[in-house]
């Protein structure tokens, strides 16, 4: 046996949930091999090659894959498969755009989001946004799965020593063009990745309350988050959902303001290690999985909040 | 232009979900069922590229049992002009259900087609994926807004790091975000009228092709439960706790 892993970077930079997925996988096998494609990407290399845990790196270095077009990915992928037993990459959107197509060429059926491995066949995965959890067996031979990364720690970055083989990119069918990505500039830490995340629902009633989530979240250094409910209503921008249709976040706090707790919004938050709910409404379903619970209005009890955290000596950040 | 839609039935997404205590599945037995709800805003955008003009034809189709042809119904209801109701009793996994609507798209040989981004039963996202690599097609994933430019489609992207936008050309498959647009409802005569619209039957295991299921499900179970918590009274306990009890702060 023997893994795939595809790593998802920018050309500068691993991205950390890469490390993640390659915990996960060193539960299926020890003999991790790091696919790193992309443009310019050497610095990329560099960084996989220091991860005790990845034994070779195939590095493909070409303006074909700069931007990571699926359509491009996949044929690569596909034709150094063969030699695997198990293709692994995140389950985030990197990973979920270029896998079912791996796994539709290679007539496997894919197990997507992972969140525990059993053994080389058989993995638990979350059904229903997390209301259940199936485990499932693959009779495929060979094995294509994404891996929910916030189930997994992240792997050591420092002390390996990886070689590295050069391989050629493949013809690409020139079907598709990447035109821009806009990404969130923000001076807070990443929703996906943040220690603390604090998130506003549709009781904060405006997007200009949410400046009293933002006090809060510079003084703690969380990351902003919001419910469907508070993105639909256009208090903020959708890059900020946490759920089922936005992102799922597991920091070790988690504070619930004016957030009533639908199921969407649970199967995004409820593996975070410490959850707070701030709410008016005593009967809310988001007390059902707070550690601690606050009944109270929240535009009294945000401005206390930031008060008391004031008076702190020290805040860890 | 001609656009197919797959829509899929799956358990309402307002119902708290049965685990079935033999560890089987999930209880479905006199369940609200509804269209998976990224399969509306597919549909909502193909009728809309019709209103504009740019669509001639809208086919929508569905595989499963004898009511998954409710959704194939609603469709018809609010725009598209007639449907394909494949039967199939069992569950199919995804790359079956891919390797299905291939056959379907050979023989209607539609410029486009529109799915959900994911079902919210498996949650699985490997349909739309899988279908445009069986057709050597491009895809445009989680499309939050399209815009068609004669043979090209541009596509953004509701991706981590924020929005991107990728050109495309056609025929495509997209699979669509619950942002790019909001589903209407269907008026009471436009159900009416719905109810002549043709749906084609046709039979999954007539297709061909391999649809059997290649990942077992061995147990399914309910997730464990969170610890019951407590209220506190103040703000000042809540951070005192946070502080010296959680050690978060």
């Amino acid at each position: 046996m023997s893994i795939l892993l595809i790593a998802e970077h920018n050309n500068s930079n691993l991205k950390v949930f890469t490390l993640n997925t390659i915990t996960a996988a060193s539960q299926i096998d020890k003999e991790i091999h790091v696919l790193v494609a992309g443009n310019k990407s050497e610095s990329v290399v560099k960084e996989v090659a220091a991860i005790p845990l990845v034994k070779k790196i195939l590095h493909c270095d070409s303006p074909t894959y700069e931007n990571f077009l699926p359509e491009n990915l996949t044929p690569l992928i596909v034709k150094i498969s063969e030699n695997y037993s198990h293709i692994v990459a995140s389950a985030n959107t990197f990973g979920k755009n270029f896998m079912p197509r791996v796994s539709a060429l290679l007539d496997i059926s894919q197990i997507s989001d992972v969140i525990k491995i059993n053994s080389s066949d058989e993995f638990l995965r979350p059904i229903y946004a997390g209301n259940a959890f199936s485990t499932v067996k693959s009779i495929d031979k060979k094995k294509c799965i994404t891996i929910r990364p916030t189930s997994f720690n992240p792997a050591p970055t420092t002390g390996g020593s990886a070689s590295t083989e050069k391989i050629e990119p493949v013809n690409v069918p020139n079907i598709s063009k990447f035109i821009k990505r806009e990404e969130t500039k923000s001076e807070r830490p990443e929703l996906g990745t943040a220690r603390v995340v604090i998130s506003g629902g549709r009781g904060m009633q405006s997007g200009e309350n949410f400046k009293l989530i933002n006090s809060i979240a510079d003084k703690l250094n969380a990351a902003v988050g919001a419910s469907r409910a508070a993105v639909d209503a256009g208090y903020i921008g959708n890059d900020h959902q946490v759920g089922q249709t936005g992102k799922v976040v597991v920091p070790e706090l988690y504070i619930a303001v004016g957030i009533s707790g639908a199921i969407q919004h649970l199967a995004g938050m409820k593996e975070s290690k410490v959850i707070v709910a701030i709410n008016k409404d005593g009967e809310a379903p988001i007390f059902s999985v707070a550690d601690y619970g606050l009944e109270a209005d929240l535009f009294e009890a945000l401005p206390q909040f930031l008060d008391e955290l004031n008076k702190l000596n020290t805040i860890q950040k | 232009m001609k656009i197919l839609v797959a829509v899929k039935r799956v358990i309402d997404y307002n119902v708290q979900i049965r685990v079935k205590e033999d560890g089987s599945g999930v209880n479905t037995d006199n369940v609200k069922m509804s269209t998976n709800p990224p399969d509306d805003n597919a549909v909502e955008e193909a009728i809309k590229l019709k209103e504009s003009g740019k669509a001639k034809e809208i086919v929508a189709v569905t595989i499963g049992e004898e009511k998954a042809q409710e959704t194939v119904r609603k469709a018809l209801a609010v725009g598209a002009d007639r449907g394909i109701h494949i039967k199939s009793d069992n569950y199919i996994e995804p790359l079956g259900i891919a390797k299905i609507l291939k056959k379907i798209v050979k023989k209607e040989k539609p410029d486009l087609v529109f799915l959900g981004k994911q079902s919210i039963d498996d949650d699985c996202n490997q349909t739309g994926q899988m279908l445009a690599a069986m057709l050597n097609w491009p895809q445009g994933t989680f499309a939050s807004k399209i815009e068609q430019k004669d043979k090209v489609i541009e596509v953004t992207r509701e991706v981590d790091e924020g929005l991107e936008t990728i050109q495309i050309n056609l025929p495509a498959v997209i699979t669509c975000d619950l942002r790019l647009n909001e589903p209407r409802f269907a008026s009471l005569p436009n159900i009416m009228k719905a109810r002549k619209k043709p749906i084609e039957q046709l039979n999954a295991k007539d297709f061909g092709v391999d649809i059997s299921n290649r990942v077992h499900q061995i147990k399914v179970e309910e997730p464990p439960k969170r610890k019951g918590g407590i209220k506190v009274a103040s703000v000042a306990e809540l951070v005192n706790k946070l502080k010296n009890e959680a050690k978060v702060i």
